[in-house]
């Protein structure tokens, strides 16, 4: 279990030596991407004119102001709250992420299935976990809303974060086929049969 | 008591914000509790990024969870009191409104089939008003509770027949629990609605979802089966976040109705560890808060 420190865009050889239960702190950009933002881009045609490449996305859509464009705000939007929402609706976007865009990490919440877990192993990716539902603390990681794209959508725009320190994230899925949440679901399947036969269910 | 629409206005604002902002009592005994017990050093890790959370949320006058949810108000109307119903419906829509264009906060509502968001968290029959009926002289109280979609998304209804008995009850509980993983924010409190019809049954989970910890079934039968189902969630292994321990909930909470002979119906309702909500109480000096 060791700590690294990256500053997104990454390489490849940066995410393949990390390991499920390795934490990491990102430091620079950090882009927030969301049912909307995925639907609108891999279903409909849309681009975004990102380059995503070596980068970070997070399961989010924000609450935020709309100010004055500004040095501390260049898009026109100040941080409220930034959170981060449940992964598990979005598993068919991690490939098309990963092969159109080249993006290697996915930040968010409860895990992602078998198929994101064949991508990161194939084209070299890593789902880091965040704590859902601590968004007051998230929001002090993050500097500023540098940019935004598709904001038609909005709040599930594709938002792009100047984040500090943020983290530490828990490396939950790895690039060597390592994932927290397969370990967990085995584990709860198998003790499944004893809890029902301690609350007295008939098998 | 005659009730001043304005002020409910402005209430069901404040409630909205106060709900989103500062955690009841009893939710943060439970989040230090669940920490105290657990045993499992990456749960013991995120149960403590959540105590530091809420007290980040308190310190900065930050929202505790990006999610808005959608907005519930539960109101109770004592006896002797004097409102208009449907003004009063209307003033709580205009004051969830007005928190949403206001503080600002994100409108988590769209219309179901376009997906288009009005951004002021309100669109047909949102937010969700329930209104109810108490014999307590002179006072009227509102509930809000902002229903956070990681949870909510995994919600569950089961029409059991008789002859699978309470071991159908069990069973279904404990898959739902396996099933919604780590996908609902835990540790959770699972609602666990029995009987009635299909309705009323989902409506009670979400009633027993909502509920403070540390109250308990009125009915003495479902209040045996709640302890034993809050044992036994625990001992799953599913952990906060899902990444692994002890802490799956702080409790399961059942709410029951009289049902059909021929029927047996399970609803399972969850609300995340963030389980906020917000109470205002109108009396005849005036309005305090509360959860």
């Amino acid at each position: 279990m060791a700590h690294y420190e990256l500053t997104t865009p990454v390489s490849e050889a940066q995410i393949r030596q990390l390991r499920i239960n390795d934490t990491v702190t990102l430091q620079s950009a950090l882009f927030g991407i969301r049912d909307a933002t995925q639907i609108h881009m891999f279903d409909r045609g849309r681009r975004t004119r990102f380059d995503l490449s070596g980068h970070a996305v997070i399961h989010t859509a924000p609450n935020v102001r709309k100010v004055e464009k500004s040095a501390a705000h260049p898009a026109g939007y100040a941080p409220i709250c930034i959170g981060t929402t449940t992964s598990d609706r979005m598993e068919r976007f991690t490939r098309p992420l990963m092969t159109q865009y080249g993006v290697r990490i996915i930040i968010g919440k409860g895990g992602l299935r078998e198929d994101s877990l064949a991508a990161f192993e194939e084209l070299g990716g890593v789902y880091l976990a965040i704590v859902g539902g601590t968004a007051a603390l998230e929001t002090t990681w993050i500097e500023k809303i540098e940019d935004v794209d598709l904001d038609d959508l909005n709040p599930e725009s594709l938002w792009k974060f100047r984040i500090r320190n943020f983290g530490p994230l828990l490396v939950a899925m790895d690039s060597h086929g390592g994932s927290l949440y397969s370990s967990v679901k085995q584990d709860t399947q198998a003790r499944r049969s004893q809890v029902l036969a301690g609350l007295g269910v008939k098998a | 008591m005659r009730v001043d629409l304005k002020t409910v206005e402005e209430t069901a604002k404040e409630l909205y914000i106060r709900a989103l902002k500062v955690l009841p009592p009893d939710i943060k005994s439970g989040v230090a509790q669940l920490a105290a017990h657990e045993t499992v050093p990456t749960a013991r890790d995120v149960l403590a990024t959540m105590v530091t959370n809420i007290r980040v949320a308190e310190e900065t006058n930050n929202l505790l969870c990006q999610d808005t949810g959608v907005p519930i108000y539960n109101v109770v109307i004592g006896s002797g009191v004097e409102v208009d119903g449907h003004a009063l419906k209307q003033a709580i829509r205009t004051g969830c409104e007005r928190a949403t264009r206001e503080h600002p906060l994100r409108s988590s509502v769209v219309h179901p089939l376009t997906r288009k968001n009005d951004h002021t968290s309100c669109g047909i029959e949102v937010p969700v008003i329930h209104i109810d009926f108490t014999d307590r002289p002179d006072t009227l109280s509102i509930e809000m509770v902002p229903k956070g979609s990681g949870s909510e998304n995994n919600s569950f209804l089961k029409m059991a027949i008789p002859a699978e008995g309470i071991d159908a009850i069990k069973t279904f509980v404990i898959d739902c629990v396996l099933a919604a993983g780590g996908k609902t924010c835990p540790p959770t409190i699972v609602g666990v609605g029995l009987g009635g019809t299909s309705d009323l049954c989902v409506a009670l989970a979400k009633r027993a979802a909502t509920r403070a910890l540390g109250t308990r079934c009125s009915d003495p039968e479902g209040a045996k089966l709640e302890e034993q189902l809050s044992a036994a969630v625990n001992q799953l292994g599913i952990g906060p976040q899902g990444l692994g321990g002890d802490s799956t909930a702080f409790a399961v909470h059942i709410e029951l109705a009289a049902t059909h002979i021929t029927m047996n119906p399970i609803a399972v309702n969850m609300q995340c560890h963030s389980a906020r909500r917000a109470k205002a109480t109108f009396t005849p000096a005036g309005v305090s808060y509360g959860f």
